[in-house]
């Protein structure tokens, strides 16, 4: 899928390093980012939160039949990673070797999400990486 | 002078053996691996390139310094295969660690020296007063022609080093610094080319050999010392052969420069080289002693260094991730055909 | 509020229809239903069809026009119904809702699309714009991927097998052995599925219902004049639908589908009856693992429960309950945009005892249950015998 160069630079500081909201109304701690709070609706009241990058496996799979964007990829494992402050969020977990479980503990990494073609832009993108 | 505040390495997780790369190519494993001094080479995972490792190394030196990335005013990575020919791996450090936007930033390359000029750089900006603090990264995911010398030791690596002035939280102070750089044609790669050229046993005497001498010479002659008067030496690390040779050369003992002689188990991290070493060297240092480092960038100049380790170093080891523990952490073996589809050398149309 | 009957149900055969295209679905169905309700293409006064992603399967938008127009239905107000799987289902609310109103007397509900015409790759991309294309389709996440990564933690949290899910396919695709309209005409073991190649662990080929061409049209008109047309209509006495976030990772849960839940404890309210009163039911089993938590969700089993209980036959036809007699999306096929209308076409059979091989002994009260996405739709409908 073609994607223009601004829908991927207006999500960079999420997509890099796990920037995200919180709501001051309810202290509820949003990844990715949300415009308004689940819990408040339009009472809601966003501010910037820097999550740390530290959390824990919740669910995972391995992805064998990738999407076309991926095909040089797979198979690669996803994770549903529970944040230590709160949110739950899907994202590649790198292969370290080891086995993984539900419980996990891992951390933020820095890694390509996925590259274009020979002459397009180059995805980079949080991963998680089990401790 | 300024000094360094905090630093970090990565090291892909993925390594290929010598004897792996000698099969495919009929050649004598045990005679490479002694001849170069080099038992494997670590490889980058198939979503790893030079920014990947500038930002992972990046982020290890910020947690390091104990810093508030927003006060990094400059950021230079170094690196001879930064993943766009245009579009600064610089600017993706920068956001990748939230420096926030007010900050200098560039792209180096200077073959394998890049870095330690980019060191360099941060240090004339530290001093200056333009800046508080500047970082300096050398980060490479250096490939070698199939078949060629260079396969067994091109690896893939990297480490960023916080530069500041203030004593309160220098690990290791930076004495001096002195080039020396020539006209060399011992190693290139044109625009465009995949795989670098190079000119065989030319890059020995008149490239490695002579700028290391004459830059570590100039800078015995600068700061009165000699090779007794320091603890430990790092030089540029091509293979773990060079270094062994001009340490000698220079009148340092195997035993100076042991601590920093990383190439024989991760290969040759280009940028990343004498950087890494010298990552591996204060992990070991304790206050008071003396480091030594040159650098080496064909085409070619490099770039000594005369550093000595302060009271800090020991309080702020808890924030790090010692290099010879990164190095062994998680280490996986690929074989060579894998090593082939990663690096997307097999064709498909 | 008047009471809304379906006087005629018509579908396509199930499959990959090489030689049939969107319009020769669309017509296939639309005439089997003209005709099965006995109305004239120039009664229908209006039209919903749902649709998911023919933009992307066949550079088609502007598919509701398309359908009225392909039916002669002329110039009559058609409206397109895009919501993701659950397409259908929620065409089939539309449409009762406009003729409960009293806005509309006959109406048309059709679901069509037509997937084949892409690569696997493509469609696994289309596909994935059902759930959150930034956070999700971005990283690579896949529909099975999503579905694998609650089947993982169900497994985790109430002990469920893969044999438990390899059997929701087993039973599928005996249903669907004796259903004409079927893509798998095939039974199939637990062994096979087990055997399968895996997908996205733990879902393996034979837990993912196909890729599929088809089209199903269902004609909806006010229960007090539907005897003019029908002999046999079928009331529909409840419709009811809930959204939940986009985003699987965000739910309260990913073990349970709450958007199921709410619309099936409001559907019930609705028909004034309880889960033990149904007879038989069409549930979304995209994936194995999906029938096991909507078996949960939908109220006839306790969480953790319904894995077992369907290994043991408890769902089988004309056991304790029968559950997705015309081979569901496993064993049926998943045109996504026809699926939802289908699954009522099913119930209308089952209900007016046309089933043939496959019907349910004395069904009266049906019940159909659409998921879109990864659960962030869900529509219950509830059927009874008019007469």
């Amino acid at each position: 899928m073609e994607r223009s160069s601004a829908s991927l630079w207006r999500k960079i500081r999420p997509r890099y390093n796990l920037v995200g909201n919180e709501c001051k109304n309810c202290n509820t701690g949003y990844f990715p980012p949300r415009v308004v709070c689940r819990n408040c609706g339009r009472k809601s009241k966003m501010a910037e939160k820097q999550f740390s990058g530290n959390g824990t496996v919740y669910s995972f799979t391995v992805i064998r039949t990738p999407p076309d964007t991926f095909k040089d990829e797979a198979p690669y494992t996803i994770g549903v990673i529970k944040l230590d402050e709160g949110p739950m969020v899907e994202g590649h977990v790198i292969d370290t070797g080891a086995k993984l479980r539900i419980g996990a503990k891992v951390k933020m990494a820095f890694r390509k999400m996925y590259v274009e073609d020979d002459e397009g832009l180059i995805h980079y993108h949080f991963k998680f990486e089990p401790l | 002078m300024a000094g360094i505040v905090g630093y970090g390495v990565h090291v892909p997780i993925y390594r290929i053996r010598i004897e792996d790369i000698a099969r495919v190519w009929n050649e004598d494993a045990e005679s490479i691996k002694k001849g170069l001094n080099i038992r494997e080479k670590s490889v980058p995972s198939t979503d790893e390139d030079a920014a990947t490792i500038a930002v992972e190394a990046a982020r290890r030196a910020v947690k390091h310094a104990g810093i508030d990335a927003h006060s990094i005013g400059a950021v230079y990575v170094g690196s001879e295969s930064h993943p766009y020919a245009v579009k600064p791996t610089a600017a993706v450090v920068v956001q990748a660690i939230e420096a926030g936007n007010d900050v200098m930033a560039a792209d180096l390359e200077f073959a394998c020296k890049a870095g330690t000029a980019g060191m360099q750089m941060a240090m004339g900006l530290v001093d200056s007063g333009m800046i508080r603090y500047g970082m300096a990264i050398g980060s490479d995911t250096s490939q070698g022609r199939p078949g060629d010398a260079l396969e067994y030791t091109a690896s893939a690596g990297g480490a960023a080093f916080i530069i500041g002035r203030e004593k309160k939280d220098m690990i290791a102070d930076i004495l001096k610094t002195v080039s020396f750089t020539s006209d060399t044609p011992d190693f290139w790669r044109r625009e465009g080319a995949v795989f670098p050229s190079h000119a065989g046993r030319f890059t020995g005497e008149p490239g490695y050999f002579r700028h290391i001498m004459n830059a570590t010479k100039m800078l015995f002659e600068e700061t009165g010392f000699k090779a007794s008067d320091f603890d430990y030496a790092v030089f540029h690390q091509p293979n773990g052969k060079f270094p062994v040779n001009v340490a000698a050369r220079l009148g340092f003992t195997e035993k100076q420069i042991e601590k920093g002689l990383i190439t024989p188990v991760i290969g040759n991290t280009y940028s990343g080289s004498s950087m890494i070493g010298l990552a591996a060297t204060l992990d070991a240092a304790k206050p008071g002693q003396r480091i030594m480092m040159t650098s080496f960038g064909s085409g070619a100049g490099s770039d000594s260094f005369a550093i000595e380790v302060t009271d800090n170093i020991a309080s702020k080891r808890r924030n790090s991730v010692l290099v010879r523990q990164l190095i062994e952490k998680n280490k996986t073996y690929i074989d060579y055909s894998i090593y082939l589809k990663n690096r997307g050398s097999i064709k498909k149309r | 509020m008047r009471d809304v009957a379906i006087i005629g149900v018509g579908l396509t055969k199930f499959g990959e229809r090489w030689s049939s295209g969107l319009k020769e679905l669309m017509g296939e169905a639309g005439l089997a239903a003209l005709e099965d309700a006995n109305v004239t293409s120039h009664e229908v006064e209006m039209l919903y069809g749902g649709t998911m992603a023919s933009g992307r399967f066949v550079g088609q938008e502007h598919t509701a026009a398309l359908m009225a127009d392909q039916l002669g239905f002329k110039n009559i107000p058609a409206v397109r119904i895009e919501n993701a799987c659950a397409s259908g289902g929620s065409a089939l609310r539309q449409g009762y809702i406009a003729v409960s109103s009293g806005i509309h007397d006959i109406v048309v509900v059709g679901g069509v699309e037509k997937m084949t015409d892409v690569t696997a790759g493509e469609a696994a991309t289309a596909l994935g714009g059902a759930g959150d294309q930034e956070w999700e389709l971005f990283q690579g996440i896949t529909f099975p991927g999503l579905y694998a990564l609650m089947a993982k933690r169900h497994m985790h949290e109430y002990g469920t097998t893969e044999e438990q899910m390899a059997s929701v396919a087993v039973k599928n695709h005996e249903n669907a052995y004796k259903n004409e309209f079927a893509q798998f005409r095939k039974r199939i073991s637990v062994s096979e599925v087990m055997g399968s190649k895996m997908i996205s662990d733990p879902i393996k080929l034979l837990d993912c219902s196909p890729i599929s061409d088809g089209a199903a049209v269902v004609v909806l008109a006010p229960l007090e004049t539907a005897r003019k047309y029908n002999d046999t209509p079928i009331k529909i006495v409840a419709s009811a639908q809930a959204s939940d976030t986009l985003r699987l990772a965000e739910r309260d849960s990913l073990t349970a589908i709450k958007a199921t839940s709410i619309a099936a404890q409001s559907a019930y309210k609705q028909a004034k009856v309880a889960a033990k009163d149904i007879d038989v039911v069409e549930v979304h089993d995209c994936f194995t693992i999906a029938e096991i938590m909507a078996m949960e969700d939908l109220g006839f089993y306790k969480k953790g429960k319904a894995g077992k209980a369907i290994e043991d036959g408890e769902t089988a036809l004309n056991s304790k309950l029968s559950v997705n007699t015309s081979g569901g999306l496993k064993g049926c096929g998943h045109p996504v945009g026809a699926t939802g209308v289908k699954q009522a076409a099913e119930i209308v059979w089952q209900l007016r005892g046309e089933a043939k091989d496959r019907q349910v002994k004395g069904a009266e009260i049906g019940m159909t249950h659409n998921v879109g996405g990864s659960g962030a739709t869900a529509v219950v409908h509830i059927y009874k015998r008019a007469d």
